[in-house]
């Protein structure tokens, strides 16, 4: 299951992880936190996509993981808009027969979506908005 | 052709699609980027600038034609 939305549904992907020949799950939630790059205050965030190119970059990402580990089932579902702090913006999960394994694959898939995925986040201060990553 | 932008390239430009005047003649990544440099200065100074045409990622040298979907990706900041 690879989409974006504008809710993140934590029961639907763990559904959609479910498989008779997993003995584990690995979730990982990635969420709105109050402070950025040293400075507190964030207010919310906006998050924007290049949507069919993002959902092609998913794929190619989870292509690779497949290769990779042996992976029943996974999940890449990301947000798009507006969020405030504590709520889910990404979700990746893959079931694997052995945790290791599912461990490993979700670390992998995080990791590659925030270097090459074009979705951009932009922060929200009191004082300012910044877009994440932009400038050196 | 035009130029699909994105996150601070469209904040940088003020728009979300910039047309390439058909007297500019830009027929590679790097011409692109060259021309956008100079137009909009803004652009130079990003982390990073990447291009990508028909959805994918191009390289400096990949050649560019009114057919093709092309556009600005500034650092990736999702997740």
């Amino acid at each position: 299951m690879i989409k974006l939305v504008t809710t993140i549904d934590i029961n639907e992907a763990y559904s959609a992880l479910q498989h008779p020949e997993a003995g584990g799950i690995s979730l990982f939630i990635g969420t709105v936190r109050n402070h950025a790059s040293g400075k507190s205050g964030v207010t919310q965030l906006d998050f924007e996509g290049y949507e069919p190119m993002a959902l092609k970059e998913m794929e190619a990402l989870a292509e690779t993981a497949r290769v990779k580990w042996p992976i029943k089932k996974l999940v890449m579902i990301h947000t798009l808009g507006t969020k405030k702090v504590g709520e889910p913006v990404v979700i990746i999960g893959t079931s694997t027969a052995h945790r290791k394994d599912a461990f490993d694959s979700c670390k992998f898939l995080i990791d590659e979506l925030k270097k090459s995925v074009p979705i951009w986040k932009k922060e929200y201060f009191d004082d300012q908005t910044v877009w994440v990553n932009s400038h050196p | 052709m035009e130029i699909k932008l994105f996150g601070i390239t469209k904040d940088i430009v003020g728009r979300d699609m910039l047309p390439v005047p058909a007297n500019i003649q830009v027929h590679t990544v790097t011409e692109l980027k060259e021309w956008l440099y100079q137009q909009y200065p803004g652009l130079e100074k990003l982390s990073a600038l990447a291009v990508a045409v028909n959805q994918t990622y191009a390289e400096d040298g990949t050649a560019l034609d009114s057919t093709k979907e092309v556009a600005l990706i500034p650092p990736v900041s999702g997740g």
